[in-house]
C-alpha cells in the first residue's frame, strides 16, 4: 500500500496523494500512537483489581501473618457501608467541612505564601528578615501547633483552619522562593533591553518565570494540607472525614474506618488533580 | 517599517578611553582597558578577539548592563546610563520569553512602550512576515529550531526600532549550515534597514562577511589590537567567501587572532610543561604547530 507509506512517513511530503484513509487504517494508526498509553491503563486497571482481590481473600479468611486481619472489613462490608453512607447527610456534612477547611486553608495559604515568595525572591532585604524566622518555624510539623492553635484561636474550626494553612504554607513559599531564585537573568536583561520597568519585568518576566516552582509548592502544599487537616480533625474535631475515621474506631465500625481512609485518598487525589489541571490552563506553553 | 527606516540616520556608538575592572578576591581584574571604538550610523562594526578578552562585555556596556570603570560610551551624544528600548539586543542564549508565543514575544518591547493591542499586533505580524515566520505566529519558542528562534529574537530586538542593534554571538549556538543562512538573512536585513550594528563573534569568516569595519582584540585585559576595512562591496553573498579578496582579509586577521589566542593560552601551556615551546612565542613556530 504505498498511500499509507507515504503518510506512515511523518514529516516528508508524500511522492503521490494519499488516498482518504479508511477508518481501519484510522484506527490502527490511533492505536500504534497510543499504544504505551493504553498499556498504562490497562496495567493499572488489572493492578487496582488484584488490590481488592488480595484485600478481599486477607479479610475472608481472616489471614494472621504477623499482620492480624481478624478485624478489617472486607471490601464488600466497605461498599455496603459506603452505599449507605451516600444517603447520610451526616458522611456528606464530614466531607464537605473538610473540604471547605482545605479550601479556606490551602487558599491563605497560597494567597499569602505565593506573593511573599516572589517578593522575598526579588527583594533581598525582605529575604533577609523574613527568612531566618522561616527557616525556624518550618520544620515544626502542623501537627506538633495543634495545642497552641487551640489557645490562640477563639474556636476550633479556625484552629483547624489554621493547622490547614501552616501545613501548606512553608512549601508554597519555599518553593516559590527557589522558582526565584532559578529565573535566567539573561531573561531579565532581554526584557531591559526591550524598555521594560521594574514593575513589567516582575509581571511578565519574575512570575511567569516562577510559575512552574510555584505550581509544584502548591502540589506539595495540598498535600501536607490534608495530612495536617486529618491529623487536626483527629485530634480536636467534632466534624470532618478525620473526625469521621477516627469516631468510627471508637463506635467500632470498622468498616467505616477504612471507608474514611478512602475517602480521604480520592479528595487528596481529586484536589491535587485539580491544581495540575489549573497549572496546565495557567501554562499552556509547558503542555505538550 | 517605515518607522525603522525613518531612524536609520541616528546611531552613533562613540566608546571613549573605555576600561572595566571588576573586584575579586585576589584585587581588581582588568577585564577591557583602554579601548575607542565608534560605530558610524548605519554601518556594520564586527568585535572579534580570543575567548574572554572581553569583547562580549564591551558590548554589554554598550547596551548598558555594565558600567565603564573609566572613560565612557555615548550614543549620538548621549550618554548610556543603563539598559532601554534605543539600543536592541539579541543574545547568543536566544532569550525568548518562553511563557510568550512568537508573536507576542516581538510585540513585548511595543507594548512596553503603550502601543495599543490591535496596532502592535498588526506591526508584530507584518515584522514576522518579512523574517518569513507568519505561519509560527501563536508557537511557542520552545517548538521552534535555533536558527527560527534567533531569527524571533532579531525581530523582537528590531520591533521598537531601536538607534542600534548589538548581537552577543548572536549564532554561536547554531550548527555551521544554519548559521550560514542566517549570516545570509541578517546581511540581507541590516541592507534593507541601515541600522547601526555591533557585532560581537569569534567567527572570523562571519565578521567578515556581514562588516564594513572589524575590530580585533588582545587577549585579557582585551584592548583594541587593530580595526579592519572591508571594503568588500554590498550587497553580500555567500559567493564572496571564496574571492581572493575575502580570502587575504581572512588570512590577515586569521594571524592577528591566532597571536592573541596563543598569548591568552599562555597560561595553560606552561602549565602542561610547555614553557620550551612557549619561550618561541615570539617567532611563528608554535603558532604553526597550533
Amino acid at each position: 500500500m504505498p498511500a499509507a507509506n507515504a503518510i506512515g512517513e511523518a514529516g516528508s511530503v508524500p511522492a503521490t496523494l494519499p488516498a482518504t484513509p479508511t477508518f481501519g487504517t484510522l484506527a490502527l494508526r490511533w492505536y500504534r500512537l497510543n499504544r504505551g498509553g493504553l498499556r498504562a491503563t490497562a496495567v493499572g486497571i488489572v493492578s487496582l483489581l488484584a488490590f481488592l482481590l488480595v484485600w478481599h481473600l486477607l479479610t475472608t479468611y481472616r489471614v494472621v501473618f504477623f499482620v492480624r486481619f481478624t478485624n478489617v472489613p472486607s471490601p464488600l462490608a466497605v461498599y455496603a457501608s459506603f452505599t449507605k453512607a451516600i444517603h447520610d447527610p451526616k458522611f456528606l456534612m464530614h466531607i464537605v467541612l473538610s473540604c471547605r477547611r482545605i479550601l479556606v486553608g490551602f487558599s491563605l495559604a497560597a494567597i499569602v505564601g505565593v506573593p511573599l515568595g516572589l517578593i522575598m525572591g526579588r527583594f533581598k532585604l525582605v529575604h533577609e528578615i523574613i527568612f531566618p524566622v522561616a527557616e525556624v518555624l518550618r520544620p515544626i510539623p502542623a501537627i506538633a501547633w495543634v495545642p497552641m492553635a487551640i489557645m490562640l484561636w477563639p474556636t476550633n474550626e479556625q484552629s483547624i483552619v489554621f493547622i490547614t494553612f501552616l501545613g501548606s504554607f512553608f512549601p508554597i513559599l519555599i518553593n516559590t522562593l527557589h522558582g526565584m531564585s532559578l529565573v535566567d537573568p539573561v531573561l531579565v536583561r532581554a526584557a531591559q533591553c526591550l524598555g521594560a520597568r521594574e514593575r513589567s519585568i516582575f509581571r511578565d518576566v519574575y512570575f511567569p518565570a516562577s510559575l512552574p516552582h510555584i505550581f509544584t509548592g502548591l502540589t506539595v502544599g495540598m498535600g501536607v494540607a490534608w495530612v495536617s487537616l486529618i491529623a487536626a480533625e483527629m485530634i480536636s474535631g467534632q466534624y470532618g472525614i478525620g473526625y469521621f475515621t477516627w469516631e468510627a474506631y471508637s463506635l467500632v465500625q470498622y468498616a467505616d474506618i477504612a471507608l474514611g481512609m478512602i475517602a480521604i485518598g480520592v479528595l487528596g487525589l481529586g484536589s491535587s488533580m485539580l491544581i495540575r489541571g489549573a497549572g496546565q490552563l495557567v501554562m499552556p506553553w509547558r503542555s505538550r | 517599517m517605515s518607522e525603522i527606516i525613518a531612524k536609520a540616520p541616528q546611531g552613533h556608538i562613540e566608546v571613549r578611553n573605555f576600561s572595566l575592572s571588576y573586584d575579586s578576591i585576589e584585587g581588581p581584574v582588568q577585564a577591557v582597558t583602554d579601548t575607542q571604538i565608534h560605530v558610524q550610523p548605519g554601518e556594520f562594526v564586527s568585535i572579534v578577539g580570543p575567548s574572554g578578552c572581553g569583547k562580549s562585555t564591551l558590548l554589554n556596556a554598550v547596551a548598558g548592563f555594565l558600567k565603564p570603570t573609566t572613560g565612557m560610551v555615548t550614543v549620538d551624544g548621549e550618554k548610556v546610563n543603563g539598559p532601554s528600548a534605543e539600543r536592541g539586543m539579541v543574545f547568543q542564549q536566544y532569550s525568548l520569553f518562553p511563557w510568550k508565543t512568537v508573536r507576542e514575544n516581538v510585540e513585548f518591547g511595543l507594548k512596553m512602550r503603550g502601543m495599543p493591542r490591535s496596532q502592535r499586533e498588526r506591526a508584530a505580524r507584518t515584522l514576522l512576515g518579512l523574517a518569513g515566520l507568519e505561519a509560527f505566529e501563536k508557537h511557542y519558542p520552545e517548538k521552534l529550531s535555533g536558527g527560527m528562534k534567533q531569527r524571533v529574537g532579531i525581530v523582537r530586538a528590531l520591533a521598537t526600532g531601536p538607534k542600534v542593534l548589538l548581537l552577543d554571538e548572536p549564532f554561536g549556538a547554531l550548527d555551521a549550515q544554519t548559521r550560514v543562512i542566517m549570516q545570509q538573512i541578517l546581511t540581507n536585513m541590516w541592507q534593507r534597514l541601515k541600522i547601526s550594528v555591533l557585532f560581537v563573534t569569534h567567527d572570523i569568516d562571519e565578521a567578515i562577511f556581514l562588516s564594513d569595519r572589524v575590530y580585533c582584540m588582545t587577549a585579557r585585559p582585551g584592548s583594541i589590537k587593530a580595526e579592519i576595512p572591508i571594503p568588500l562591496e554590498r550587497p553580500r553573498q555567500q559567493s564572496m567567501m571564496m574571492s581572493s579578496e575575502f580570502l587575504a582579509l581572512r588570512r590577515g586577521l586569521m594571524s592577528l587572532i591566532r597571536e592573541e589566542s596563543i598569548k591568552a593560552m599562555g597560561g595553560e601551556l606552561t602549565d602542561m610543561g610547555m614553557q620550551g615551546l612557549n619561550i618561541e612565542l615570539h617567532g611563528h613556530s608554535l603558532a604553526d604547530v597550533i
